[in-house]
């Protein structure tokens, strides 16, 4: 295949990839809305309401099912998006010329990041019960890939010389990996503070298949607990010794690297806030999404606000700035 | 507080001196202070401020991150350059408040790790705590019956724990058992928190003995390494001239690797400066191929290529006739990735009048209907535009100029020919301009390239990556270590024996139940004989 035709394939996928979070998240919404009538069928066999007819267990037992399966169906179909989305990035990777890691730039890693958290949300609905975290995952996905068609696309072209280096694999693998984690990690404490705003009372729909709160917060705690590790890794050892290598300068001040740490302070305080009193439960949970949000703005928002940042792939023309200062 | 109010209720009769309560002394005084400051909370307090504190130093341009773009921000914002002055804004990670905020936060960490340190050892060698009367209270507990004796179960336990790596108490009373595992999750937390101040110390090292110098290097200019001969120069306070290795260096050649098809075509692709080194006057002379990402090392001292544009070699000739600037090189600044520079020629020595010239220089210089347009990096059809100053330039009085900036505060632009503001002169290599008014003429030889050369010493840079990868052990010892603690009691009944078990988890992020219920059925399971 050429260059040229693996570039095409890239971006087919992505829209295909696209359509079938699509399909995935209508089949979750379907589930959703199921659940609500099996509550209704449950409520009224157990009062007999008289103006309407009892629903029978077989077909309580009917809805149970068609509900199951929409369950099934939206996994299914996210297990085939993350497939074709792979695709995607391998496309990506092996247009460039000569063949490279597919991120380089916004674009790319908008694609790889979502890919990730997509696949990590895979890997982990089964051991830890997240299964219900779907519908969050694929709107989130479905979202940030639209932005990344619209806003941040690129074409293909080979690496700028800064990042011509085998620390843009060990780096950028590693921050995007805790990147993923850590945005899973923001949507349980996200619901977990929801759910708790609700109170005790006995949760009927869709908030039955939600955990309970010690749950919620103890999966919470597990994805922070493996995110953080993985940041301090890219943030704190990774980047410093390429920044060593490509700026002369193993810590520079540089707003993205501000902002990283910035983001592993906020995330070592919410690690600390689980174990101390008063602050366990919701102002740790409130830290976790304080820590998402500034993940993220690190990730888009810090490109528009300072031009200085040596982490020029941001800008579509500054592949070089950096050299001229 | 409530400490020194219970101190003073309980000595009533005491005389002189007579203390109001919640009065303190200031023992007192000091050790609720250090109480509060080693205080989880105020250390989660000082982490956010932390965060907080260091944001607007990536809004706001850093002086010594980019003093350039620091002092263009100064001049666009004048109301708020002097308050922001003031605040230590424009060098905030170096200013009082940040290091206040971080020192509070090192303190703390000291005050918090060494009681725990001693905890720790003491905790080492003790034994598990007995098992509580009443196991079915734990929050984790399960009871069943067996058939099996006491003791069978109880042999059972011990040996199935001690696999399972729990240490167990020696002395435990009779029909129970007490067991714990995970002793290296708090070795694992206090690494962590000591690492912190190894990579602090390291960084302070890196920052105190260390210096970071750059010089801009015509190809074919040699370097040796002096401090008279660095453009800048950002010594540590504790750095020695002494510290300066000795080598010497030239770049030679200079190559761009232009990307010409493809959707980024103009792009440069590869920068490589090859150069030839002595670690010492009378050092053997090597060569290597200095590119980003492949920085050279010399001894302590580590050389990386951060920059480079074209230099465009000039002759100035004068009202007399004389030559009063070159034939040399002029360093013009880069705009943009596509090379297209901006720079200054000084020439105080000619007569009559004194010479500056202030322009433009086009790589590959394109006529665009009728605007001069940079097509390419690459030096395909390089072109000098420039303005012509005559009059005062300001070099006189001894104040230090930029050799980039031309002062214009005393000198007259040329005036125009027709159509244009002020006389332009556009020149390609090989061109002369005669200036009007007898003043002179300009001469545009050729065009050299340059190298930023970026030089830098930092100490203790092994110190910070002993200090990071030492923090990311402890972290993970001390996030995926478990820590927790097993009880079982047998009691002989009626109808068999009876099994409680309970199980504590001291790191607050396992499922015990989970844990406990392995344990029951790896108990419950027939004895493979």
């Amino acid at each position: 295949m050429t260059d040229a035709a693996w570039s095409t394939l890239s971006n087919q996928a992505v829209a295909a990839a696209a359509v079938v979070y699509f399909l995935a998240l209508l089949a979750y919404v379907v589930e959703w809305s199921s659940l609500r009538q099996v509550d209704r069928s449950k409520v009224l066999a157990g009062s007999g309401g008289p103006e309407v007819e009892p629903a029978s267990d077989a077909e309580v037992d009917k809805h149970r099912d068609r509900v199951a399966m929409f369950g099934r169906l939206g996994l299914l179909l996210t297990a085939i998006a993350v497939v074709i989305h792979f695709v995607a990035l391998l496309g990506r990777g092996m247009s460039a010329d000569p063949n490279r890691v597919p991120w380089g730039n916004m674009y790319e890693f908008t694609l790889a990041g979502t890919f990730v958290v997509a696949a990590l949300f895979l890997v982990m609905s089964r051991r830890y019960a997240l299964d219900w975290l779907g519908p969050v995952v694929v709107t989130f996905v479905l979202a940030l890939l639209m932005i990344a068609v619209v806003w941040l696309y690129d074409p293909v072209g080979p690496l700028p010389e800064a990042l011509d280096s085998y620390w843009l694999v060990i780096h950028v693998v590693s921050a995007i990996v805790a990147t993923g984690a850590f945005t899973l990690g923001g949507m349980t404490s996200a619901t977990y503070l929801l759910k708790r705003r609700r109170g005790d009372r006995a949760e009927t729909g869709l908030w039955a298949r939600v955990p309970s709160l010690d749950k919620l917060d103890l999966m919470s705690y597990r994805i922070h607990a493996f995110a953080f590790p993985v940041w301090t890794f890219a943030v704190l050892i990774t980047g410093p010794i390429w920044a060593h290598q490509a700026w002369s300068s193993y810590w520079n001040w540089d707003p993205k690297e501000v902002w990283a740490f910035i983001t592993w302070v906020v995330y070592a305080a919410y690690l600390h806030a689980r174990t101390t009193a008063g602050w366990r439960g919701r102002n740790a949970a409130i830290l976790a999404l304080v820590g998402t949000a500034t993940l993220w703005f690190n990730f888009i928002g810090i490109n528009y606000f300072s031009s200085s940042s040596q982490h020029s792939y941001a800008g579509a023309t500054a592949p070089i700035s950096q050299l001229d200062r | 507080m409530g400490d020194a109010m219970t101190t003073t209720a309980s000595r009533p009769t005491a005389p002189a001196p007579e203390r109001r309560s919640g009065e303190l002394t200031m023992r007192e005084l000091l050790r609720w202070c250090w109480r509060q400051l080693t205080s989880m909370r105020i250390a989660l307090i000082l982490l956010l401020l932390l965060a907080l504190a260091a944001v607007p130093g990536s809004l706001v341009p850093q002086e010594r991150v980019d003093s350039l773009k620091a002092g263009q921000w100064k001049d666009q914002h004048e109301t708020l350059t002097p308050i922001y002055e003031k605040l230590g804004i424009f060098n905030v990670y170096g200013s009082p408040w940040f290091a206040a905020i971080y020192i509070l936060l090192m303190i703390s960490l000291v005050g918090c790790i060494i009681p725990r340190t001693f905890v720790y050892w003491r905790g080492l060698r003790a034994q598990p705590p007995a098992a509580p009367r009443n196991l079915t209270r734990m929050p984790s507990h399960a009871t069943y019956g067996t058939t099996e004796s006491a003791d069978v179960v109880l042999e059972r336990a011990r040996t199935m724990l001690r696999r399972k790596r729990y240490r167990l108490r020696a002395d435990a009373a009779d029909g129970t058992v007490s067991a714990e595992r995970g002793y290296l999750r708090e070795l694992g937390n206090l690494i962590f928190h000591l690492a912190v101040l190894v990579v602090l110390v390291g960084f302070a090292t890196g920052s105190l003995f260390g210096y970071k110098g750059g010089v801009i290097l015509v190809t074919g200019t040699p370097f040796s390494n002096t401090p008279t001969q660095y453009d800048d120069f950002v010594p540590g306070s504790l750095f020695r001239a002494g510290q300066l290795d000795p080598f010497s260096f030239t770049v030679d050649d200079f190559d761009i690797d232009w990307l010409t098809s493809g959707p980024r075509a103009g792009m440069a692709r590869g920068f490589q400066a090859h150069m030839q080194y002595q670690t010492s006057p009378d050092g053997e002379e090597q060569d290597y191929n200095l590119r980003v990402n492949h920085p050279l090392t010399i001894g302590d001292t580590d050389l990386f290529l951060i920059g480079h544009g074209y230099a465009p070699v000039v002759t100035v000739r004068d009202g007399e006739g004389n030559v009063v600037w070159g034939p040399a090189p002029q360093i013009f600044l880069p705009q943009g990735p596509d090379l297209f520079s901006f720079g200054v020629i000084k020439v105080p020595d000619a007569k009559p009048s004194q010479l500056g010239f202030e322009g433009f220089f086009y790589p590959t210089f394109a006529n665009v209907d009728g605007d001069p347009v940079n097509l390419n990096g690459d030096d395909l059809n390089p072109a000098l535009s420039l303005n012509v100053w005559t009059g005062d330039l300001g070099l006189d009085d001894g104040t230090p100029q930029s050799v980039y900036v031309l002062d214009k505060s005393k000198a007259t632009a040329l005036p125009a020919k027709k159509g244009m503001e002020t006389l332009r002169v556009d020149l390609a290599p090989g061109d002369t301009a005669v200036l009007p008014n007898g003043l002179g003429s300009i001469t545009f030889d050729r065009v050299e390239s340059w190298q930023r050369i970026q030089i830098s010493q930092t100490p203790g840079k092994g110190v910070a990556l002993l200090g990071v990868v030492l923090a990311l052990l402890g972290l993970m010892g001390s996030l995926f270590i478990r820590s927790r603690r097993v009880w079982l009691r047998v009691t002989d009944g009626p109808n068999g024996t009876l099994v409680e078990i309970a199980a504590l988890d001291r790191s607050g992020g396992a499922d015990t139940d989970a844990v406990l219920s392995d344990l029951v059925a790896e108990l419950q399971e027939e004895p493979r004989s």
